[in-house]
């Protein structure tokens, strides 16, 4: 099948077939072989319909700048990914490839009507065409040309691979192992300097794999290649990483770095990383990327077997394959000769060499000739003909000339307009560029990181030049790391000298309006798609850029920016640097999710915090819900019960006799010092100086503007020596707030500040039997009312371990909270577990203690507070120190606004059908018969069915609330509209009886 | 990333380790109840958003927890230079010492 495959030339090691799929049929090649070599090898050029019309399109060009051959391929089920380039996706054997975006099929596509219908879809078509009736667009226009654009389909099951990264440190790393970065790392390598030298491709060496006429220090360039690659391996201090593309370049010589491990094997072992993303920091960076090859913008260079003549190049001396059985060459560079020469010492018939220049080197004419080759200087290719491959072109003079217009039957077409450097690193870094207007290209100028550029990537072409400067850059990197070198020499020889002319789209001689000659091949964009869209009045070429969308796909304009802002430049009467460069983006190349996402995924993605009680809910079955970064227990339901029943038993079960629950995820912060009661006293809104060691207060933290951020019980342990407690998600941000203020604002105070929220397992012990449970469990403490009240705090020990026991309650039940030390956690939770059967001890979860809680109407900061409430607002006026003369938040307590009667209030609600359980969220207005959109006054911020009062209770925060007690209000639903009244928030027990019952 | 000096571990460390903390140099009133309300609401919420030198405050989170000021350019992003919580804004020949 490989009729293409030229015996005996190229680097792929014909001892090793291997077989994979494109569309359903097998095809064959060799190890070594991209799909795009292997396709070419059995004379397949079809690959792909384009995005927008629906064009036939082949292999443009043999590597990752590819714009047109992308193809979905599968792995296997998971392991499948869309838009992968034919050019650089390795075979491997059952590998499966397909092509995209047609429909039936790739040879016969329903939607290539798009083509002929192209007057539709011209620049900004969008916001032109498709706009009548004005309905259409939403239901129809835009769901038909967004399923009929596009690329390749999303993978819809996990992806089952997994994806390391890794962080690294080296002196000098080196971007591209062409003839440039193999220099550089050589002779940095030799200085001793640690070196990374990364190269996207398989294989190592660039350019120099597809050169076969240079060679190098008396050696053919592939016997100095190998020299060099294997000299290099054998130095301990380089490291050596092909397949690995250097994605983006960030700040102070932070390089990412994505390396594709198994996408090339037929089996890896188990565990092996599909990939892996290096985050490097160097200290020098050598930028050796080399240089893209420009198309030529001619009408009909879309059609598949117009390539890029450098690639050609590739594949015939790389892959040992011959695009076609006859080929011609159009070009405005000397190197698309090189490629007609070679193929023609290969055995292939070159029909003709079109050039558009004038006149060019004589050599090149005289091997030409020697070679039998037709050349037509001055000329150029003004249309192709084919359906889904180039069957003819047709020539004339490019000056219109009068020499009849030539038809070529050819197979394939292979151009050049030159060559331009990559920028896309350097550019990453904000680096500076300058236009060389001799040679139509932007090359780096002022570097902004510590890198240098070497080679074809900096304006160097010829291997003499780009080895010279390499070395030169390798150990001038290698000094600024602070090692020492000296510059290698290398002798080239055999190396022509290339010349080359630019140009903007050719002329063409067929019906301009028809015409189609692309500039950017993924999108569809055409050199009249940009004149139309300056013509419209786009002259930034950020604007040009984002109105026809040129290098904006995938491929993010590498063969298309440069011919897209010479057209522009043209069309605005400016020169390229005036219109300058649209901006360069990381990452180089599309890169994976799974790359980025690394390790973070599944059970890594985040931190799961458990508590020491943790296991025992589990194994009891409870249903869990995630509060900040910590699972709890949220409900325990018994066989049969749902969580509404399992609820209702849990609150029961501890307002009637004893409940236990896991408070071990409030945050804790122990804060010890002469000044603890001061620095408290500045913190908190409440007053802390006369609170006696084992007396607990609840406290209130506000921010600087007034407004509720977290609250919490807080005992003080001795005079100096406070056990502050915190939210279970405010807990960090509480600690980074005080931290803050101690060192920034009263950094004269002499206070320490300890996070203890791991240390101390919190087992909280409600109900009118909590005394009875705990009190022969206790030791040192007399729990006696008059010993140990509510709201009071104690050391000693229970079961035998240390414990700082509190008395207070979070549920309006008698109530006590046992701490002890994290690692007794389990054991005295199982204990008390024990010794409570006596009294139908009941585990309850979030959910009980919510309902019991807003019963009492305690609120919970962050949920009937959002950050706009002041204590005022909240209820809780009645913890603010009036005699203290400042706390965090206290100014901002008499600014106007927060005088106003209208402010929100938190306020009880009542249904007025009690059946009914409001929805949180649910806004609240007060005439329902007004019009909409109706004035909305507030939300119901808690709301949950009370078992102990049999109907449901709501916490909600309304306009004017505190002067609206007994109102009726109104909640407007989807189906129907709700009543409720207001109330205070107190639904059990208001005079508190039952906290020393 | 950007690498960040704390002055007070003395060591450049990745960014990740720190915590941005606002607006530098904005002290807190001696006597907040002092102050009008114009005063007070500068002092909550108005704050500079300079294209170029802009002193903030950051936090050695991940290491020693020290709040410390910086100095850093918005429009590269970069670190000119970093220093104690407490000492006086860099004058204009310590930013250029610091650049050099």
């Amino acid at each position: 099948m490989s009729t293409f495959r030229i015996p005996g030339k190229g680097r792929v090691d014909s001892t090793k077939p291997v077989q994979f799929l494109f569309n359903g049929k097998t095809y064959a090649g060799f190890e070594g072989d991209t799909v795009a070599s292997a396709l070419l090898a059995s004379g397949v050029h079809l690959v792909g319909r384009s995005f927008k019309y629906h064009r036939p399109r082949g292999i443009l060009s043999a590597g990752s700048e590819e714009p047109n051959a992308l193809l979905g391929i599968d792995h296997g089920p998971g392991r499948v990914e869309p838009n992968t380039r034919a050019t650089v996706i390795e075979i491997s054997p059952g590998l499966k490839t397909i092509s995209q975006n047609h429909w039936p099929s790739l040879e016969r596509d329903v939607g290539a009507i798009n083509d002929v219908l192209y007057m539709l879809f011209s620049a900004g078509f969008y916001y032109k065409t498709f706009m009548w009736p004005k309905s259409f667009w939403n239901k129809v226009y835009e769901p038909i040309i967004r399923g009929t654009a596009g690329l390749g389909k999303s993978p819809i099951v996990p992806d089952p691979d997994i994806y390391a990264s890794r962080f690294a440190h080296c002196d000098v790393l080196v971007v591209g192992a062409g003839p440039a970065g193999l220099a550089a790392a050589l002779d940095a390598g030799r200085s001793g300097a640690k070196v990374l030298l990364v190269d996207e491709q398989a294989e190592l060496g660039g350019s120099l794999l597809s050169e076969t006429d240079a060679g190098v220090d008396g050696m053919t360039g592939w016997a100095w290649l190998k020299a060099s690659v294997d000299e290099l391996a054998g130095m301990s201090n380089v490291t050596l990483l092909p397949r690995t593309t250097a994605i983006g370049y960030y700040h102070q010589n932070f390089v990412g770095l994505c390396q594709r491990i198994t996408d090339h094997l037929a089996s890896a072992p188990e565990g092996t990383p599909r990939e892996r993303m290096w985050k490097v920091r160097a200290k020098q960076v050598v930028l050796a990327q080399g240089a893209i090859e420009k198309p030529l913008v001619f009408d009909g260079n879309d059609r598949p077997g117009v390539m890029l003549a450098g690639s050609a190049r590739s594949y015939l001396n790389r892959y040992g394959v011959k695009v076609g059985d006859s080929p011609v060459v159009v070009t405005s560079h000397d190197s698309a000769w090189l490629a007609a020469f070679d193929l023609a010492r290969a055995g292939v018939k070159v029909a003709a060499i079109i050039d558009i220049r004038p006149a060019v080197p004589e050599h090149l004419t005289t091997s030409a000739s020697a070679l039998g080759i037709e050349v037509l200087l001055g000329w150029t290719v003004t249309g192709t003909k084919g359906r889904l491959r180039i069957s003819s072109l047709r020539a004339k003079p490019i000056d219109g000339g009068v020499a009849q217009a030539r038809e070529f039957a050819c197979d394939a077409l292979l151009m050049s307009g030159g060559w331009n450097p990559s920028l896309h690193l350097f550019s990453h870094t904000q680096g500076k560029l300058e236009w060389r207007e001799d040679a139509q290209v932007f090359l780096p100028a002022k570097h902004i990181e510590q890198s240098r550029c070497a080679g074809a990537g900096n304006g160097n072409f010829g291997l003499a030049k780009v080895l010279a400067e390499g070395a030169e850059a390798g150990v001038a990197a290698a000094t600024d790391a602070g090692f020492s070198g000296t510059v290698s020499a290398y002798t080239v020889s055999d190396e022509l000298d290339m010349t080359g002319v630019s140009s903007r789209e050719l002329p063409t001689d067929k019906n301009p309006s028809t015409a189609k000659a692309f500039v950017d091949f993924q999108n569809d964009v055409t050199a009249k798609d940009i004149r139309l869209a300056v013509r419209e009045g786009f002259k930034s070429i950020e604007h040009i850029k984002r109105y026809t969308t040129t290098g904006m796909a995938t491929d993010q304009g590498k063969t298309s920016n440069i011919n897209g802002l010479a057209i522009a430049a043209d069309a605005v009467q400016r020169q390229a640097p005036a219109v300058g460069l649209t901006t360069f983006r990381p990452p180089y190349t599309p890169t994976t999710f799974g790359a980025f996402a690394g390790y973070s995924r599944g059970g890594l993605f985040d931190v799961t915090r458990k508590t020491a009680i943790d296991a025992w809910a589990q194994e009891r079955g409870a249903v869990f819900e995630p509060v900040a970064l910590w699972r709890r227990a949220w409900y325990f339901p018994k066989p049969g019960e749902d969580m509404h029943a399992a609820v209702a038993r849990e609150c029961k079960a501890t307002r009637d006799s004893l409940g236990i629950f896991d408070a071990s995820t409030l945050g804790k912060i122990e804060i010890v010092g002469p000044d603890a009661a001061e620095f408290l006293n500045r913190m908190y809104t409440n007053p802390w100086s006369k609170l006696q060691p084992g007396r607990c207060r609840y406290g209130v933290l506000l921010g600087e503007d007034g407004f509720i951020r977290d609250d919490g019980v807080i005992g003080r342990l001795t005079t100096d020596r406070f056990h502050v407690t915190t939210t279970t998600g405010g807990a960090a941000r509480v600690l980074n707030m005080m931290e803050d203020y101690l060192q920034t604002e009263f950094p004269d105070l002499k206070v320490w500040l300890t996070s203890t929220t791991e240390q101390w397992s919190v087992i909280a012990i409600n109900g009118p039997n909590a005394r009875n449970l705990l009190a022969p469990l206790i030791e040192g403490i007399d729990l006696s009312e008059e010993a140990f009240p509510h709201m009071s705090v104690a050391t000693g020990r229970i079961c035998g371990v240390p414990t700082r026991l509190f008395r207070m309650s979070f549920t309006g039940e008698r109530g006590y909270e046992v701490n002890v030390p994290a690692r007794y956690g389990r054991a005295i939770w199982e204990k008390l577990i024990a010794e409570g059967q006596a009294y139908g001890i009941t585990p309850y979860g979030t959910e009980t203690m919510h309902v019991l809680r807003a019963e009492k109407g305690y609120i919970i900061v962050g949920q009937d507070t959002d950050g706009t409430l002041t204590p005022d607002d909240a209820g809780l006026g009645w913890a603010i120190g009036k005699a203290k003369a400042d706390f965090v938040g206290k100014r901002s307590l008499a600014r106007p606004d927060m005088l106003k009667a209208d402010r929100k209030q938190l306020v009880g609600l009542l249904t007025a059908d009690p059946k009914v359980v409001l929805e949180e969220g649910a806004q609240i207005v007060l005439d329902p018969n007004q019009s909409v959109p109706m004035k909305m006054v507030g939300h119901v911020t808690s709301s949950y069915w009370s078992v102990s009062l049999g109907r449901s209770i709501a916490l909600a925060v309304i306009e004017g609330g505190n002067a609206r007690m007994g109102e009726t209000v109104h909640i407007p639903m989807p189906d129907g509209t709700l009543r409720a009244e207001v109330t205070g928030t107190v639904f059990v027990d208001p005079e508190n009886t039952r906290l020393s019952a | 990333m950007l690498l960040i000096r704390c002055p007070y571990c003395e060591a450049e460390r990745p960014e990740v380790e720190f915590t941005y903390g606002g607006q530098a140099h904005i002290a807190r009133p001696q006597n907040p109840s002092a102050t009008t309300d114009d005063e007070w609401r500068d002092f909550l919420y108005i704050r500079a958003n300079p294209r170029g030198i802009h002193y903030e405050r950051w936090r050695h989170m991940h290491g020693c927890g020290r709040f410390f000021n910086a100095v850093r350019d918005t429009v590269t992003d970069k670190f000119v230079m970093t220093y104690k919580a407490g000492l006086p804004r860099p004058d204009q020949a310590e930013l250029e010492a610091a650049r050099s």
